[in-house]
């Protein structure tokens, strides 16, 4: 296995701007296959906008985006839907289709892609919003009926309903009570470890970095200023990385989290 | 990528189901769906024993059919171990279906359907009832507007004056070239029918009347209000159920602000002040329309057709016509308004309310425009 064989994202001088207001320059990103990347920065930063590009969502100005070895800039409807398919998005706010229960909000991607049986679509509509910790009765509500932590969890149902290779989660834990937030980075986890997910993990909570990531990235300046094991990125010098490790609550993660010993990537061969 | 499958074998009082490749979702699991259930159907009182040696790959729906299967919807005794029947496999296998387990829905029953005319009884009257509650929905919010907007006129500080400009704008100033080319145009055509019915009679001449009476009294008027409530009105509803959906008007109560006086009422007092304007402007520019057409047609000159006018045209038709205006206004802002602050829900909803809207303020403006003409019958104007 060769090093980039094993890259399953990569972004190279990516610049995005909107108007004259850049957002990113220079930006270079590279996620592993079978690895959680946790990327942080401060409000602002463009961790959104940076996934909404890679996801070919939002244009870029310059740079290289590949994903799945497919040319994200550059390629044509039927390449990006090949993508699609091995893709599964949580977006910031859930984006759930209003007019749809939860359960057909899941099943919509199966829907759309493969024709299955009714009473198979039912269990695996069932079986992924059990997965995620909704209530069984949820399945029937309509988004507007739920609170905004269900709607995350709904919104990370959909995101798995295909079992996808790569799943992109944009604060995926924001809005959770600390026992669900909990379980939720145990559910990445086991996914990664069971399926061999490569998760590219939007978040500001300190306890996911500790508890679910392989790698950590850090946004600022407009671009990625340091990237590796979160043991490695908190030794860096820059200013915003010290005051997010050794502030009050980067001190309080630390110690309720120990070291982080043994979240390494299950290949260590990788050099 | 191998099709995945199982060979099922019966030995005394045990079924041996051997799994073989890859149970991936997009593999067609959905065409085995209907035999493993069958077959976990017919092993519900034998002992199922599932061996995974052949299995390639699988993913959590896979897991989950294999799971589905041993347990049959929970009917099998509680089992405790979580891979209990499972035999052989990888780690990686082993785990999936032992996650499997504890997400595994009980077998649902769908519930018995009613016969399709208890059926069609229930939305009838359901649709009754909501059309009830709508109507008494709508009594009350005209009140409230009616209440909050004498509230606000007698206190003039109240009033958001940028925002009562900014909807003038939008719906009226706007919406002038629109209007006035629409009622020139109709102005035209009713000038052609003049032309072509009068003209058999020797009465060419009356065409004038036609125009005048027609577009003065009813056309002007009727069909401003008519474009205005597809035009505006929809737009009211689509804003506010928006600024609904997204808890914007919640935002506003508990900041403080009278989402009625803030919201609804520039856009009520704007439509109120601007759909006799635009209401005028179509009186006029239909004249145009007929003028020309009847010079140019029936050689009637502007100053005969004008002269004519002033003498056969009774002053009040005009303002017949004219004196409407604001009525419509109140009513299509009001119910534009209404829908949209009862949007709730979905996006959907939203849509629905924004069509609703706009045929609901269709409908009340014939009707009051109805209710004028019997109105203006016993006044003998
Ligand atoms: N559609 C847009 N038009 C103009 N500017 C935008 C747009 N979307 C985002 N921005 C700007 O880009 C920057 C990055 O936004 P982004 O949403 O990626 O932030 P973020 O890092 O995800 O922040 P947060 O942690 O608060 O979610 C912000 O300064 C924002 O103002
Ligand atoms: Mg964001």
């Amino acid at each position: 296995m060769t090093d980039a064989s094993n890259i399953i994202i990569s972004v190279k001088g990516l610049k995005t701007a909107f108007g004259d207001f850049v957002v990113h320059e220079n930006l270079d990103l590279d996620v592993r296959e079978g690895e959680i990347i946790a990327v942080v920065g401060g409000s602002g930063t463009g961790k959104s906008v940076l996934m909404r590009t890679i996801l070919g969502l939002n244009p870029a100005r310059e740079g290289a985006i590949r994903v799945f070895d497919t040319d994200i800039l550059k390629a044509d409807e039927r390449d990006l839907h090949e993508v699609d398919l091995q893709v599964g998005v949580l977006f910031q706010s859930g984006a759930l289709f209003s007019s749809m229960t939860v359960l057909e909000n899941v099943l919509a991607p199966v829907r759309e892609h493969l024709s299955l049986p009714w009473e198979l679509q039912r269990d695996l509509g069932a079986m992924k919003i059990a997965m995620v910790g909704l209530p069984r009765d949820a399945a029937n509500k309509f988004p507007s009926e739920l609170s905004g932590g269900m709607r995350k969890r709904a919104g990370l149902a959909r995101a798995l309903a295909m079992d996808p290779k790569l799943v992109f989660l944009d604060e995926p834990t924001a809005g959770l009570d600390p026992i669900g937030a909990a379980k939720f980075d145990e559910l990445i986890v086991s996914l990664k470890d069971s399926l061999g997910l490569t998760v590219f993990i939007i978040t500001h909570d300190l306890d996911t970095l500790y508890a679910a990531s392989d790698r950590v990235a850090v946004l600022a300046d407009r671009k990625v200023i340091a990237v590796g094991p979160l043991d490695e990125v908190r030794e860096t010098p820059h200013p915003w990385i010290q005051e997010y490790f050794s502030g009050p609550r980067g001190r309080a993660a630390l110690k309720s989290n120990g070291t982080v010993s043994g979240r390494m990537p299950e290949k260590s061969d990788g050099s | 990528m191998n099709a995945p499958g199982f060979i099922r074998e019966e030995r005394d009082d045990t079924i041996f189901v051997r799994v073989e490749g890859d149970w991936i979702l997009e593999n067609g699991l959905g065409r085995i769906d209907k035999a493993l259930r069958q077959l976990s159907m017919d092993s519900l009182n034998q002992n199922l024993i599932i061996d995974l040696d052949g299995l390639g790959l699988i993913d959590t729906t896979g897991a989950m059919m294999l799971q589905r299967t041993m347990r049959h919807c929970g009917k099998r005794e509680s089992l405790t171990d979580l891979l209990h029947g499972f035999q052989g496999g990888n780690g990686r296998q082993r785990k999936l279906i032992e996650r499997a387990a504890s997400v595994l829905e009980d077998c649902p029953v769908d519930a018995p359907r009613p016969s399709q005319f208890i059926i069609l009884l229930d939305r009838v009257g359901r649709s009754a009832e909501n059309m009830i509650a709508d109507g008494l929905a709508i009594t009350s919010f005209l009140g409230q507007t009616l209440v909050t907007l004498v509230r606000v006129l007698s206190q003039p500080k109240k009033l958001r004056m940028t925002s009562l400009v900014h909807h003038m704008e939008e719906s009226g100033l706007n919406a002038t070239l629109i209007v006035g080319l629409m009622s020139f145009m109709i102005g035209a055509v009713v000038a052609f029918m003049g032309a072509k019915i009068l003209s058999q009679f020797n009465a060419s001449i009356f065409t004038v009347e036609l125009i005048g009476i027609s577009v003065l009294r009813e056309f002007g008027v009727l069909l401003t209000a008519i474009l205005i409530a597809g035009r505006s009105g929809s737009a009211y509803t689509a804003q506010l159920g928006s600024m609904n959906l997204n808890e914007e008007i919640d935002a506003m109560r508990v900041i403080g602000i009278d989402p009625m006086e803030a919201l609804v009422v520039p856009r009520v007092l704007a439509m109120v002040l601007v759909l006799p304007a635009l209401a005028f402007i179509a009186a006029m520019l239909g004249l145009l329309g007929g003028a020309l057409v009847s010079w140019t047609v029936m050689d009637i000159s502007p100053a005969l057709f004008l002269t004519r006018t002033q003498d056969a045209i009774v002053i009040e038709n005009f303002f017949v016509g004219l004196v409407k205006a604001p009525f419509f206004a109140f009513v299509i802002a009001v119910i534009g308004c209404y829908q949209g602050m009862s949007v709730e829900g979905s996006s959907e909803n939203l849509g629905k309310r924004t069509t609703m809207s706009v045929v609901q303020s269709l409908f009340l403006v014939i009707v009051i425009d109805a209710m004028f003409a019997i109105l203006f019958l016993e006044l003998d104007i």
